[in-house]
């Protein structure tokens, strides 16, 4: 208990520099990403020319592919910073470790919803069992696993560890189910719609690239934005959670 | 370290003969999908051979999750979990333990269940009897381990009977998609071994790659 105590008050101590420099760096982050994500608007219904075949449904591919990356990131951060909690045992690695996977879930949900829209125009059907689209399925699924062990009883320090191990271990399936799952299609149904890079890739004019890129730069910098305010979010309300600890010791004295 | 695998993994199998209590339900769960199998599909019906490899994987996989909720749960009872965590061993070495009491006991519900599901739906095994071994093998191994380690995992929840399958399944995707697939091979088409071979070599590298990583990882899991 003592211990416990010792270690509250560390990151009680820690928490408070992070807020004060936190002023001014939110507020950039903000302007930043309202001013890109309104850029990329501009860029993906005005400045691009619209695509031959698919028409104005293809605008729908510069969100759905930059929430695709999004989501990767945030997972990949999510990764990182489990292995760096199960190293350093610090909570605020925990912490983003917890609130970038969140945000990782909500990309991946936008991409599992944009992907059928756009699928059902294009391809002519909701859904196909294509690895990608698996993949992320299963993707999304390991995720909101993830979330339910954080919504576990019980200390914060055994939450955080297990669901950092689970993280990791997650991260690493992902690979291994996009190769079974690839492998497993391309048995029976080779190219059926030139998945991906042959068909984007090849077509892609100069005003669409530039269009993307701005998308993809636009929602990283909300994904970076949504993970500080998330973290703060936490941060303080891990702080009232012990202030409110503190109370109840003081009263019972 | 193997030693004390070896003595905790005899310890749960002999208090498991005792009782007979997860093994006798385990069995009765696969019949019952093999029964559930027969009014869904039927077995009157030739195409119903297509199903027979997809059947065998969600008797191991349903039967299997029973059996894993119960290896960590049930060392909470008399909160013998703490003995073995300060016991002089390793955290692995619990692993492994449970690991060799698990993947035993779904053997056995294996040689059980699958005879009496070839016997009713009148399956005559065309391939190559050994090969369907081998993937039986490999591929209750991985199961068996990556479920044993979340089982560890989830143990810490109160409603773990509920978590274990939300954490094993999309993880064991791959598994199940290979021997899925090699044992469709194996035994309706055994001129494609080589593909069959394939999909046996993806489930060996996910078996190795996760069983070392479990091994690693235990050890933050398993903690006092």
């Amino acid at each position: 208990m003592n211990t416990n105590t010792a270690r509250k008050q560390a990151s009680l101590l820690k928490t408070e520099p992070v807020a004060e420099k936190g002023t001014l760096f939110p507020k950039i982050l903000l302007g930043a990403t309202a001013v890109t994500v309104l850029a990329s608007i501009y860029m993906i219904f005005i400045f691009s020319e619209v695509e031959k075949t698919m028409g104005v449904v293809q605008k729908i591919f510069y969100f759905h592919v930059s929430s695709a990356w999004c989501a990767f990131l945030a997972f990949f951060v999510t990764f990182v910073c489990s292995i760096l909690y199960l190293a350093k045992r610090k909570r605020i690695f925990d912490t983003y470790a917890y609130v970038s996977a969140e945000i990782g879930v909500v990309f991946t949900s936008i991409v599992l919803t944009t992907g059928p829209i756009w699928a059902k125009s294009s391809w002519n059907t909701w859904w196909a069992w294509e690895p990608r689209l698996t993949t992320t399925l299963i993707l999304w699924f390991i995720y909101m696993a993830y979330i339910m062990i954080r919504q576990m009883d019980g200390v914060w320090d055994k939450k955080a560890r297990l669901a950092a191990v689970f993280g990791i271990l997650g991260f690493i399936d992902v690979p291994i189910v996009f190769f079974a799952i690839r492998w497993w299609q391309s048995k029976f149904h080779p190219i059926v719609f030139g998945n991906g890079p042959s068909q984007k890739g090849g077509g892609i004019t100069h005003t669409m690239l530039l269009a993307l890129l701005v998308s993809i730069a636009a929602l990283t910098l909300l994904y970076s934005y949504l993970l500080q305010k998330g973290v703060n979010l936490e941060n303080m309300r891990i702080k009232v959670s012990q202030y409110k600890e503190k109370l109840r010791e003081d009263m019972e004295k | 370290m193997l030693r004390a695998a070896l003595l905790l993994a005899k310890k749960d199998l002999l208090s498991e003969l005792k009782t007979k209590q997860v093994l006798a339900t385990m069995i009765i769960f696969a019949g019952l999908v093999i029964l559930v199998f027969s009014f869904a599909f039927d077995p009157a019906n030739n195409t119903t051979r297509a199903v027979i490899p997809g059947v065998i994987w969600v008797i191991i996989v349903f039967a299997g999750i029973l059996g894993l909720n119960r290896s960590f749960i049930s060392e909470q009872r008399n909160d013998t979990m703490h003995g073995l965590l300060i016991a002089p061993m390793e955290a692995s070495s619990i692993f492994l333990g449970k690991f060799l009491a698990n993947f035993s006991m779904i053997m056995i519900v294996e040689l059980v269940s699958l005879p009496f599901l070839f016997l009713l739906f009148d399956f005559h095994i065309l391939g190559y009897f050994p090969y369907f071994l081998l993937v039986l093998v490999i591929g209750s191994f991985g199961f068996i381990s990556i479920g044993t380690f979340l089982a560890a995992l989830s143990a810490n929840s109160k409603s773990s009977e509920m978590l274990l399958p939300l954490l094993l399944f999309p993880v064991t995707s791959p598994i199940l998609i290979g021997a899925v697939q090699a044992t469709r091979i194996i035994l309706t088409n055994i001129e494609k071994l080589s593909s069959a071979m394939a999909w046996i070599q993806l489930i060996a590298a996910y078996d190795v790659i996760f069983f070392v990583l479990c091994f690693i990882l235990i050890d933050y899991v398993l903690e006092v």
